[in-house]
């Protein structure tokens, strides 16, 4: 069972989120010319890495709040969460 | 090379089994191969087999980081099927299980293939409607598809819940009689032990490290033990894929997730076939040795451990209670992970690369096993030739930009969704 910290609720099982996959895939702009390349790496290309992780989560049987989660993929270890408008820092 | 067979067996006997050859070698890797296989799968195995048994090319190296068979081949429910709607599913699926059922003779090897049949529950009459269609769509496609009522499923498994008042009635069922199971190590240790006779170098504990890429092209791989010159190098491993293309600078449409499995305790035969639960995601076998075999959902976020959750096999144990409740009686005998390669619209990659010598397989998410010798075969073919043939040209890398995704599912690009 995995334990996250959701930054408005507090630790909660995993039993009450879902998943929302890799945080650090950006959105090309709006109203900007955007390449093949770029849509691609938006919508299919990922990393996939082993070890830390910055994904997405949201709180769907609580606050109902999408959240930013660092996790080990190796291992599982949760390192850090953030509410969704945090920007990561590396 | 020694063959299998009975009277071999009864010499053998004579002498206590102890001069039995061995199945396969533990060659040091040489220098340099024509062509290099990275991971000792069932999909690597298979490769090598096939490419030197239809091309020839016996100057093959498969470097496997563990053991051969030690990974996603070793820890499958064994379920083969071919019950696919997409024509390049179809032909693939339909290709390798012409493949499995000469499988035994063709390897000298008992995979104990048996075709029982397998079973998609339907729980509604729009259920019913979709299965009806997909039936037509494989017997189109030349595969055989019967479309069961409630009555004749009933027939075939009594012990499901056909009672009043269920959440999920079962209205009838899709079934493809030729579908079925088999030994899962012996098609590994099958394959591995032809390749071997056939020249193919098996070099286990043997991790790779980085690529040697220069000018757009393919030289060599080095590994943990030693640098291997190879103008053609073929990637097949399932999960580790992203990690061996990170050390490419290839991002791949592939994430890496976790499946889990279990058995039961072992109990008298109950169930023949292969059963799938219509309102989630549940499949159920019983083993030759009387466990049964089931699974269902990824445990649904990115992962590298082999090992899984208790919340997914919970959840997908409440699914098999509810199509068959005495399984509720059974002792769990044990549970296991595996690392899947999930591709973004569920369909496998089969393909050259950008990089000239290099070619791809993965994307295989967790249906990876029945496609074994479909995938060496077709692998085998891409490497020898240099260019995809007809039945996975489908399957390229680059559908991803064009738009010809095989979105067999439906379910679009997030994998964790099973």
């Amino acid at each position: 069972m995995l334990y996250i910290k959701c930054p408005h609720c507090g630790m909660r099982s995993q039993n009450e989120f879902s998943y929302g996959g890799d945080a650090s895939v950006k959105r090309p702009e709006l109203n900007k010319e955007v390449s093949d390349q770029d849509w691609d790496n938006f919508v299919y290309n990922r990393k996939s890495l082993r070890g830390k992780h910055w994904e997405l989560w949201q709180h769907i049987s609580g606050c109902r709040q999408w959240i930013k989660v660092e996790r080990d993929t190796a291992t599982h270890e949760i390192f850090r969460t953030l509410k969704a408008d945090e920007e990561i820092s590396l | 090379m020694q063959k299998y067979s009975i009277f071999n067996l009864v010499k053998n006997a004579l002498s206590n089994h102890q001069n039995w050859d061995l199945a396969w070698k533990d060659p040091t890797p040489k220098k340099e191969y024509d062509v290099v296989i990275i991971g000792g799968g069932g999909h690597g195995l298979a490769t090598a087999y096939y490419l030197a048994k239809e091309h020839n090319i016996t100057n093959v190296a498969i470097i496997e980081k563990g053991w051969i068979g030690g990974g996603n081949v070793g820890r499958n429910t064994t379920i083969i099927r071919s019950n696919y709607m997409h024509d390049d599913n179809a032909l693939f699926s339909e290709f390798g299980m012409d493949l499995w059922r000469k499988m035994s003779q063709d390897l000298n090897y008992n995979v104990m293939f048996s075709p029982r049949g397998i079973i998609n529950l339907a729980h509604s009459d729009a259920q019913m409607n979709v299965y009806a269609r997909r039936g037509n769509s494989m017997r189109l496609n030349g595969i055989d598809a019967v479309l069961l009522n409630r009555e004749q499923v009933r027939e075939i498994i009594p012990m499901a819940d056909f009672s009043e008042n269920v959440r999920f009635p079962i209205f009838g069922g899709l079934m493809q009689p030729s579908a079925g199971t088999a030994r899962h190590d012996a098609v590994a240790w099958g394959y591995a032990r032809q390749a071997d006779s056939m020249g193919v170098d098996i070099i286990q504990n043997c991790e790779v490290i980085g690529f040697d890429v220069s000018g757009g092209k393919i030289n060599g791989v080095r590994t943990s033990r030693g640098d291997i010159k190879a103008k053609k190098i073929g990637l097949c491993v399932a999960g580790s894929t992203n990690i061996l293309a990170e050390k490419l600078n290839m991002t791949l449409p592939i994430e890496t997730h976790l499946l889990q499995a279990c058995v039961s305790e072992p109990v008298k035969p109950v169930l023949d076939g292969v059963v799938t639960f219509g309102a989630g995601h549940f499949y159920i076998s019983q083993s030759d040795k009387g466990e049964m075999v089931m699974g269902g959902d990824l445990d649904g976020y990115n992962s590298y451990a082999q090992r899984g959750n208790l919340p997914t096999l919970q959840h997908v144990l409440t699914e098999g209670i509810a199509m068959m409740p005495f399984l509720s009686k059974l002792k769990m005998l044990r549970t296991w992970g595996g690392i899947m390669d999930m591709s973004m619209d569920g369909s496998p990659i089969i393909d050259k690369t950008h990089i000239e010598g290099l070619y791809l397989n993965c994307g295989w998410c967790y249906g990876g096993f029945k496609a074994t010798p479909a995938s060496g075969w077709t692998f085998a073919h891409t490497i020898a030739q240099d260019r995809v043939h007809e039945l996975n040209s489908g399957y390229s890398l680059n559908r991803f930009n064009t738009g010809h995704l095989l979105d067999e599912k439906g379910l679009g690009t997030k994998t964790w969704i099973s």
